[in-house]
């Protein structure tokens, strides 16, 4: 009797826990869809208007912020990317001094909570007297993607065989073509998955913006501002949209590695 | 997201590079300026910051370079309540996510190991949150766990709540919070350590006469300590920071605002540039502090 009732407690605690993990997400999902007048916090009914009419709130309020989080997580993601990527090959592949502060440098950003981040960035602009705009922004957010980039990318380096690039020099490869026809793509995945990250990272950022933001409206910063006097139910439809997008895409990562890794235990 | 991150890095042998060579220089330099230039030289005049007197002019939001270490007397007099708070509403929250946490990543890294692609698919249940906007899921807790709301009218029904009470805006509102935000942050740093759990160890210790009981207590936490580590980390400091759950539009109310909230406040709201300042270097420092002696007593030094 002991043993099924704790064979079965396990799983039944696991599908409570992920739906509980589910709620505020199917919530903001369904009143996406919710004929909802100034504010959207009773059900008026179903309509697909808002889905339809996105950007016709507040005149376009919602897709101008959107737009400039689309904006800042693609500039930041590709300083980010090509920061954070050559600092992880350099730390796996080559020997240099000051090896243990590096690090710690790389560490360091993760370890500190975003409020002073924020508050740090935006004093020192304040002090050089560098106007808070996009372009605080898109800083901002470089700064703290470049330590995630590093331990995304660092893993795949660390896990790249150094013999396909010697049998690469062996046939007499320049460095350059080693490098764009070997090493590079064989680093693809993990570079993708580091820019994935930065640009959710940036996505979603809130606390580090709304210190360097200066009037730009980011859409956390929107729904932010927006939360006192009521969020639009067209809120609720861009961030419905990015989930489902968000979910196609790792959903189907997951699906085709899973398959990957079936043909490969097959065929081996 | 750094979860993976930590959790990976704990375990793996760092592999030893071979070559020296200037072509490292040039490519840490670029990155490491930039975080020269935008996280450390930040930090830095924050710290001058801190120390800022008002200018003689009387004039609000101006300040010039002084000594004023005053500063801190008057922010830890003014908010002592906010810094013990911070810390107090960050800890009962990591300590909930690692309780919500530890069987659902057990779950899944242990007893799903047979069926890899329900692992995956549920480890994406996990970080479903992540994709959806931060403060779209906490105002939806705020209007879940409103006064009208079904959950607490029927609470209130059946007598487990005082008719004339509130969830929302309440401290126990802002830990919930907390907790639901960055129990993703708990999990997967323990799937990661949990999934690589040597079953034949736990085996092992039962084959001994061990009591289930115990096996958990003296096999599978301490094999699992990396996570936990890893997880705690990533779920005390950011929560400690944290000002949106405490924000009064959120889940907070006027007695349960956060060390993030003040800063917030005297940042961008008053200008008072050198007291948010000096409480952001007394929130920075008493988490390294925490940190160093929790990884040092934890025995996992190398988080990176």
């Amino acid at each position: 009797m002991r043993v099924s009732l704790g064979r079965w407690l396990l799983p039944v605690y696991a599908v409570l826990a992920l739906l509980f993990l589910m709620v505020p997400i199917v919530y903001t999902f369904i009143f996406s869809f919710n004929d909802s007048q100034k504010s959207n916090i009773t059900w008026r009914g179903f309509t697909f208007d808002k889905w339809l009419n996105v950007c016709n709130v507040q005149n376009g309020a919602v897709c101008e912020a959107f737009g400039n989080s689309l904006i800042i997580g693609a500039s930041a993601t590709v300083a980010a990317t090509a920061l954070g990527t050559m600092i992880a090959i350099a730390i796996v592949r080559y020997r240099f001094r000051f090896r243990s502060k590096v690090s710690l440098l790389l560490f360091l950003p993760m370890a500190t909570p975003e409020v002073v981040l924020g508050a740090g960035l935006a004093a020192q602009f304040l002090s050089v007297g560098v106007p808070k705009d996009i372009v605080t922004i898109i800083l901002a957010h470089t700064m703290f993607c470049i330590s995630f980039v590093v331990v995304t990318v660092k893993a795949r380096v660390a896990s790249l065989d150094p013999a396909l690039e010697e049998a690469g020099r062996d046939l007499y490869g320049s460095p350059g073509q080693v490098f764009l026809r070997i090493t590079f793509p064989l680093l693809l995945p993990g570079i993708l998955a580091a820019a994935l990250l930065s640009f959710a990272l940036s996505f979603d950022d809130f606390i580090i913006t709304n210190f360097n933001s200066g009037a730009v409206t980011t859409f956390p910063k929107y729904i932010y501002i927006s939360a006192s006097r009521g969020i639009p139910a067209e809120a609720n439809v861009v961030a419905s949209a990015v989930f489902i997008l968000a979910l196609v895409i790792v959903v189907s990562a997951q699906v085709s590695s899973a398959a990957r890794a079936k043909r490969l235990a097959k065929s081996g | 997201m750094a979860f993976a991150a930590f959790a990976t890095t704990t375990s793996e042998a760092e592999q030893v590079p071979r070559r020296k060579s200037p072509v490292a220089l040039l490519l840490l330099l670029p990155g490491i300026l930039y975080l020269v230039l935008f996280f450390l030289t930040p930090l830095i005049s924050l710290l001058l910051t801190s120390f800022q007197a008002p200018s003689e002019f009387g004039d609000i939001g101006q300040y010039t370079y002084a000594f004023r270490w005053e500063n801190y007397l008057q922010v830890v007099t003014d908010y002592l309540p906010h810094i013990l708070r911070s810390f107090g509403f960050a800890l009962i929250a990591t300590v909930l996510a690692l309780v919500f946490s530890y069987p659902l990543a057990y779950f899944i890294g242990v007893t799903a190991r047979p069926w890899p692609l329900a692992q995956s698919l549920m480890l994406v249940l996990v970080i479903a949150p992540f994709f959806i906007s931060f403060l779209l899921r906490t105002l939806a807790w705020k209007q879940i766990l409103s006064d009208e709301s079904f959950i607490i009218t029927s609470l209130k029904a059946v007598a487990l709540m005082a008719p004339d009470a509130h969830f929302t805006g309440t401290p126990a509102a802002v830990i919930f919070g907390l907790t639901y935000n960055f129990i993703p942050f708990m999990t997967l740093p323990l799937y990661t350590t949990l999934e690589r759990l040597d079953l034949r160890y736990l085996e092992a210790a039962s084959d001994l006469y061990a009591h289930p009981v115990e096996v958990f207590r003296k096999v599978t936490i301490p094999l699992s300590m990396p996570g936990i580590v890893a997880g705690t980390l990533l779920t005390f400091i950011p929560a400690a920071g944290d000002y949106v759950n405490a924000s009064r539009d959120f889940l907070g109310g006027p007695d349960s605002q956060m060390i993030g909230n003040v800063i917030e406040a005297n940042f961008l709201v008053l200008q008072n540039y050198p007291a948010a300042a000096a409480l952001s270097i007394i929130l920075m420092s008493v988490i390294l502090i925490i940190v160093s002696i929790y990884v040092k007593r934890a025995g996992t030094e190398e988080l990176l």
